[in-house]
């Protein structure tokens, strides 16, 4: 008797199936890092404990945790938009950093003296703009020279990032911030409200803008004209083509969300995040975000709502990253293999979406 | 090669009902039935796509279980599908070597193209190894199948409606190739819905309808009559009845038109035509003259170098394909799943692919998810689509039921231009009568139809004027009345030209 696998096409994938898949995928993760932290000579399951607690185990890990996922749901939900499209935008960070520099440019040059009703939704709008506007320029760059927008939204990313070093070292270092790469703090009126729970750092106008922005992207993508011609490009081009659908419209439509919405993420970042409050390096405004946003995407299966969950699974993890950094002694790379790994099984869980796999005992000869 | 009391389910209907199958070693065995009838899945539960609910397969004498394609391949099983499994971006060689066990690690390719070209001479598969698989007509593409199949070492071999591409003569080749690998020992499924080939090559027919055989026969102990009456369990209609219809106004004129194919070549040289309300202009020729060029050039979706096109006197040359769909074209594609599906989406959506951009299917921003419900019942009901709900993702429908929906999407629009491609390809009887019966009621409503189809029978019996392309040149234009299938079969061929100033000019 020998085990052999037998693998057959599903007509189509239920929900049920994708919701087990994504289960599965983090389980397989788990059980995968699980050997890591073992071959460190860290008791896996002291890890985990270490882990959860520190993320979803207190008022104070969860608050960190939600403060976490904000960013993540918002450049996800636009990244699961261009990837339903087939539209590979892997900008996002670049995107959330220009929304970063927007809302400092709005808090404090432009309405420095407002008060917050004015600063506020001008700093969101400025962020969206920017962000948009970074994702269009790979869009324009695609529909007149065929660049790959792979590789051209990822450079942007860098184009972003040393931006953010120019200015904070350059014409907008603080004066009163004795050389340190960093912008003067925002006004007062430039600070988003926080909610006085836990930790006290979830802003909580980003947080409600990332979750109604999700339903609306639901909407959006089930409910409305571009939205239909997202799901047919994504689904086969060539139909899309064919029904007089215009590729490089939807394309940069698609990148204008995306990027908007990754541009609100930045904005959330340096306005809302009590430890900033001011533009810095861009390691420091973001710790991957647009990067982990892509896992977060797929995770969810980019669906909008799903993407949620998802958010907060990863905020959590860079929550217990934190911990156990601390409590376990081990280098914050570990939680880069967390991610990998993560994205890894879920994108090998694809197979077993279309496939059903089925397990069975043959007899020799 | 035994097949015994074969059952598989599908979501909703039973494709295979106790099926009971055998084919003899040297045989030439015909499987025939409308299209739904359960001929293909059958064939995929031999060659291990599927695995059936019930019964069992003998190969050789022997139970066995045929988990995968792999497995059959290897019990020396071969399948041409109907929709070919080519890799497109590569080349003939290497959709050969693709899977091949025996193929070395590095450079595969090379050892493969040898024994290309060795099985091309000896069968007289002509295709060029080292052309990529885009570049193909559907025609070659087949050709490259057979001999992949052929190439493992096939010893059953089954073709999936494999003449539905071929012209007249290549048909007669392929049946001579096919009589030579049955005379080597090798067996072979032929699945077909024709009966003029069922009756010129079978040894034996198994005739199925509805998941069930209906009758094994031997040809010379049955008639073509009696085969389609099996098949389709009524009377069918061979003669389509065409109503006079005045022509009208011109709807589409073609001016020295000039475009390249895929590989930068010029595919269409100097070609002009009109055609006009209530005429049917068949387009005639061996597939890869200029054809698919011609189509694409006039949907917009392919770019013309010179020359010019006008619908209604409007000049469309080179419009976007939504500009062209605006002004009432209909486009029926030759590839209708790769191009005129979206597999995954449902029914609903599906039939207004082309339609959702204006009210009452939508407003500025949404789609009217009601109405567009109620359309879609209407549509379904006045089509006879098959199909479990109007949510059932479009790729679970049988073929010809998803040629219903791109007719019921395309024609409900009341188009004054339809052009067709290839509108009956791989369709049953039931199926293709009902397709041309519906041409025919659209000319009737005033539409021009510019119908392009290997079939010369479907050309002759529907058309008013055919025209006939070779190598990317209209080789004249002749009336159906007059037409005769020799003097067409000889302008397929390059073999005789007409004069401009004959039947071509309107």
């Amino acid at each position: 008797m020998r085990p052999r696998l037998e693998i057959e096409r599903r007509l189509g994938t239920s929900r049920r199936i994708m919701l087990l898949a994504s289960i599965l995928s983090i389980a397989l993760a788990l059980l995968m890092i699980a050997l890591v932290f073992w071959g460190y000579g860290v008791d896996p399951i002291y890890a985990y404990e270490k882990i959860f607690v520190g993320s979803f185990g207190s008022i104070f890990g969860l608050s960190d945790t939600i403060a976490k996922a904000i960013p993540l749901m918002l450049c996800g939900v636009g990244l699961a938009v261009a990837f339903k499209a087939l539209v590979w935008n892997v900008g996002a960070e670049g995107q959330l950093l220009m929304g970063a520099i927007a809302a400092t440019g709005v808090a404090l040059y432009v309405f420095p003296n407002s008060p917050a009703l004015v600063v506020i939704p001008s700093m969101f709008a400025a962020g969206f703009l920017s962000g948009a506007f970074w994702g269009l320029i790979p869009s324009i760059l695609k529909a007149k020279l065929r660049a790959n927008e792979v590789i051209t939204t990822l450079m942007m990313n860098y184009i972003a990032s040393n931006l953010v070093n120019y200015l904070v070292y350059g014409p907008w270092k603080g004066l009163k911030e004795w050389g340190f790469p960093y912008t003067d703090k925002f006004p007062l009126s430039a600070w988003l409200p926080l909610l006085p729970l836990g930790t006290g750092r979830i802003h909580y106008p980003t947080l409600i803008l990332a979750l109604t922005l999700a339903v609306l992207t639901y909407v959006l993508v089930m409910r409305t004209k571009l939205g239909y011609e997202i799901r047919v490009m994504g689904e086969n081009p060539d139909a899309a083509r064919y029904a007089g659908m215009s590729y490089f419209k939807t394309a940069m439509l698609v990148m204008l969300i995306s990027g908007g919405l990754a541009g609100l993420a930045g904005v959330g970042e340096v306005a809302g995040n009590p430890s900033h409050h001011r533009l810095r390096y861009p390691q420091g405004i973001s710790p991957g975000y647009g990067f982990i946003a892509i896992i977060v995407a797929w995770l969810g299966r980019l669906h909008p709502l799903a993407i949620i969950p998802s958010s907060l699974l990863f905020g959590g993890l860079l929550v217990g990253g934190d911990a156990i950094q601390v409590s376990l002694d081990l280098p914050f790379a570990a939680i880069g293999i967390f991610n990998g790994v993560i994205l890894f099984f879920v994108l090998s869980a694809e197979l077993l979406m279309r496939y059903r796999v089925t397990f069975k005992w043959r007899r020799e000869g | 090669m035994r097949m015994k009391g074969i059952v598989k389910r599908f979501p909703g209907v039973i494709a295979n009902d106790h099926i009971d199958f055998d084919v003899k070693t040297g045989e030439i065995h015909a499987l025939l039935g409308e299209n739904g009838a359960g001929k293909t899945t059958l064939m995929n539960v031999l060659y291990g796509i599927y695995r059936p609910d019930e019964g069992e397969i003998y190969v050789r004498g022997k139970r066995t279980a045929i988990k995968s394609p792999k497995d059959a391949i290897e019990l020396g099983m071969g399948m041409v599908h109907q929709h070919f499994m080519l890799v497109y971006p590569h080349t003939v060689s290497e959709n050969i070597a693709l899977g091949l066990s025996s193929s070395r690690f590095f450079f595969p390719v090379q050892e493969v193209e040898k024994g290309v070209a060795e099985l091309s001479g000896k069968y007289g598969l002509k295709v060029d190894p080292k052309a990529k698989i885009w570049q193909l007509s559907v025609g070659e593409q087949q050709r490259v199948e057979i001999i992949k199949a052929l190439y493992r070492g096939a010893q059953v071999l089954i073709l999936d409606e494999p003449t539905s591409v071929l012209t007249p003569s290549e048909i007669t080749d392929l049946f001579d190739v096919l009589r030579r690998i049955a005379k080597e020992g090798c067996s072979i499924v032929f699945i077909t819905h024709k009966l003029d080939e069922v009756m010129e090559i079978s040894d034996r027919i198994t005739v199925l309808r509805h998941g069930k055989v209906v009758a094994t026969v031997e040809p010379y102990k049955t008639s073509k009559r009696e085969l389609a009456r099996m098949m389709v369990g009524r009377e069918v209609l061979f003669r389509l009845k065409k109503k006079p219809v005045e022509r009208g106004e011109v709807v589409l004129e073609v001016r020295a038109l000039h475009a390249l194919n895929d590989r930068g070549l010029p595919a269409i040289k100097g070609v002009s035509f009109i055609a006009s309300e209530g005429e049917i202009l068949g387009i005639a020729g061996v597939a890869g003259n200029g054809q698919r060029e011609l189509v694409e050039v006039i949907t917009g979706l392919r770019k013309a170098t010179e020359g010019s096109i006008s619908i209604r006197g409007h000049d469309v040359t080179n419009c976007s394909p939504q500009n062209i769909i605006d002004k009432g074209v209909a486009h029926i594609p030759e590839e209708r799943i790769r191009v005129g599906l979206v597999p995954n989406m449902s029914v609903a959506e599906n039939l207004i692919l082309k339609k959702y951009r204006y009210p009452p299917f939508s407003d500025k921003l949404f789609l009217k998810i009601a109405f567009i419900g109620q359309e879609t019942e209407k549509l379904i009901s006045e089509y006879n689509i098959i199909t479990p709900s109007k949510e059932n993702p479009a790729k679970l429908l049988s073929g010809g039921n998803i040629q219903r929906l791109i007719l019921a999407r395309e024609l409900s629009e009341k188009p004054c231009l339809i052009v067709a491609a290839h509108p009956t390809y791989g369709l049953d009887v039931g199926a293709t009568e009902y397709i041309r019966s519906l041409l025919l009621k659209q000319r009737e409503m005033g539409a021009a139809i510019l119908l392009v189809s290997e079939d010369l029978e479907e050309i002759m019996s529907l058309s008013n004027r055919i025209a006939v392309m070779f190598e990317g040149e209209i080789m004249g234009i002749v009336s159906a009345e007059r037409a005769e299938i020799e003097e067409i079969g000889l302008m397929m061929a390059g073999a005789k030209r007409m004069t401009a100033a004959g039947e071509g000019s309107p």
